[in-house]
């Protein structure tokens, strides 16, 4: 599913933030990306998601590699990758139902059908009471949430969290855990970066560590 | 089709949720293009009157002050038999001297002359209004004998027409510029907008928009807006030819002409609306394409 090949980026300034990484992650795998800030966790999100292209080797995403993808076929491959982000991302200028409808517009969904994905998505997180809310009124947690439920609404087959539990308390995180188990479930591939322990303690799926770019564990 | 119209109402509704920017934009570049379309219809009403007033040319045909009677009544039938002559008029030297007197003012001067100045003339009016004919008629008769001087009246209009050119590449050029400034106004707007939806514009992107679909809203706003500024500049114009035309059909009057300056067509309207439209377009995209240009990954 996703495919790491002696990957390496450097950003301008000449910090290397990967270097030459290899890994797999097979389909519907459950993996933790751990290690301390700056150890590359947000870096390779963004190498799988083509916001970020790699320095050397190549990111293989679906058959695709994403590395050398023309920018014309970004939008397809995002399609398929739903993200959740550390800063939530969410547009401040329309409701909470709104937000959750962009990724469907953008897909070109039927309206209906994109009212009824939308309200099950929320429904889903536990924000359809909130729907008609500006998400400026919603709590850190549900802000996360609303941000999970934006990136699983068109049902992708990967999904990439960055830090979801990040300034949450742990009966918050531990909601946010079981959303991403039951979207596990139904055959998605999640790779979730993370430094919580609380995150790691339950023992479920596999961990990637990584240290100063490059992977110990 | 329905996505098409809700951009489209959201379009209208951004230019109306600012509406004192948004007017004075539009009126900005409305009066940006008021400036060469209305010249280039002033243009085309001097030039339908120039058609106008020229399509009647005259030869005159002066006699020299020395020829007999006979000899000028000779001349006058040699015009009168000139296949591509329609009808002459002679002008006896003293009819043209009584009428000197009486338009010009300058009768004391004339009474104080000795003598008639002036010759006998024939006006002539030629069939036709090709300028070859008219030359090569001139030319014809300033051979004849006893013929002093040969005079195109339609000189004037071909004078008109080499100045009218020279305006008209002006006007042109005026319009250039303007269509580039009016791209360079919607370059500007649609600038601003874009810094007040970074965010959407970003987030759309990592979730998976197209730069199509981004660019979409912002050049649907651009043809509005072009179209507006469009219809401003119509309006200015209309208006102005009204005003105009109040003081003009009065001197038209004057002369006992029913001239009046016309407006511009309904097809030289749509086209105004569509090129404005167009060139809002056209700035519109040149800004989000910049602006998508700059976020690409790297």
């Amino acid at each position: 599913m996703i495919k790491f090949s002696h990957v390496s980026k450097r950003y301008p300034g000449g910090f290397e933030a990967l270097k030459r990484l290899s890994f797999e992650i097979k389909e519907g795998e459950l993996v933790f990306l751990t290690g301390h800030s700056g150890a590359g966790k947000s870096t390779l999100l963004k190498l799988i998601a083509a916001i970020e292209r790699p320095n050397g080797g190549s990111v293989v995403v679906r058959g695709q590699n994403v590395g050398s993808l023309k920018n014309g076929a970004l939008p397809y491959l995002r399609r398929n990758i739903g993200m959740v982000f550390q800063d939530h991302k969410l547009l401040f200028d329309r409701s909470v139902f709104d937000n959750v409808m962009l990724p469907l517009q953008i897909g070109g969904f039927d309206h209906r059908e994109s009212v009824k994905r939308a309200h099950a998505a929320l429904d889903k997180v536990g924000l359809l009471p909130r729907e008609k809310a500006n998400p400026i009124a919603l709590s850190g947690g549900e802000q996360q949430r609303l941000c999970i439920a934006r990136a699983i609404v068109n049902r992708p087959a990967i999904l990439l969290a960055d830090e979801p539990t990040g300034n949450l308390d742990a009966e918050y995180a531990h909601d946010i855990l079981n959303i991403f188990k039951s979207f596990h479930q139904v055959g998605a591939t999640l790779v979730i970066a993370t430094h919580d322990a609380k995150v790691l303690e339950r023992g479920e799926g596999r961990t990637l560590a990584l240290s100063h770019g490059e992977l110990v564990a | 089709m329905r996505q098409q119209i809700r951009i489209l109402v959201a379009a209208l509704r951004r230019l109306l949720s600012a509406p004192i920017s948004s007017a004075l934009n539009i009126l900005i570049m409305g009066i940006a293009i008021s400036l060469p379309v209305g010249l280039y219809v002033l243009l085309q009403n001097v030039q339908d009157l120039s058609a106008r007033l020229s399509s009647a040319p005259q030869i005159s045909v002066f006699m020299s002050l020395t020829a007999s009677k006979g000899e000028i009544a000779q001349i006058g039938n040699r015009l009168a038999q000139q296949p591509s002559v329609a009808r002459t008029e002679f002008v006896p030297r003293e009819q043209a001297l009584q009428d000197l007197k009486r338009n010009s003012g300058l009768a004391d001067v004339i009474a104080g002359l000795g003598q008639n100045p002036l010759p006998d003339a024939f006006i002539v009016y030629p069939k036709g209004t090709d300028p070859k004919l008219l030359e090569s008629l001139r030319d014809e008769f300033s051979t004849w004998p006893n013929v002093a001087h040969v005079q195109l009246d339609s000189g004037w209009a071909r004078k008109l027409d080499a100045l009218l050119g020279f305006v008209r590449l002006g006007v042109l050029i005026l319009g250039g510029l303007l269509s580039v400034a009016l791209v360079a106004i919607t370059f500007n707007t649609i600038r601003l907008q874009i810094l007040t939806q970074r965010d959407e514009i970003e987030i759309s992107k990592l979730i998976g928009a197209t730069d199509s679909f981004i660019r979409r809203p912002f050049l649907y706003f651009g043809f509005v807006q072009g179209m507006a500024a469009g219809a401003a500049a119509w309006a200015i114009i209309a208006g102005s030819l009204g005003l105009l035309n109040v003081r003009f059909t009065a001197l038209a009057h004057m002369y006992g002409s029913t001239f009046s300056l016309h407006y511009l067509t309904v097809g030289d309207s749509f086209s105004l609306l569509l090129f404005a439209g167009y060139l809002g377009w056209l700035g519109a995209w040149l800004s989000v394409s910049q602006h998508l240009w700059q976020i690409e990954p790297r």
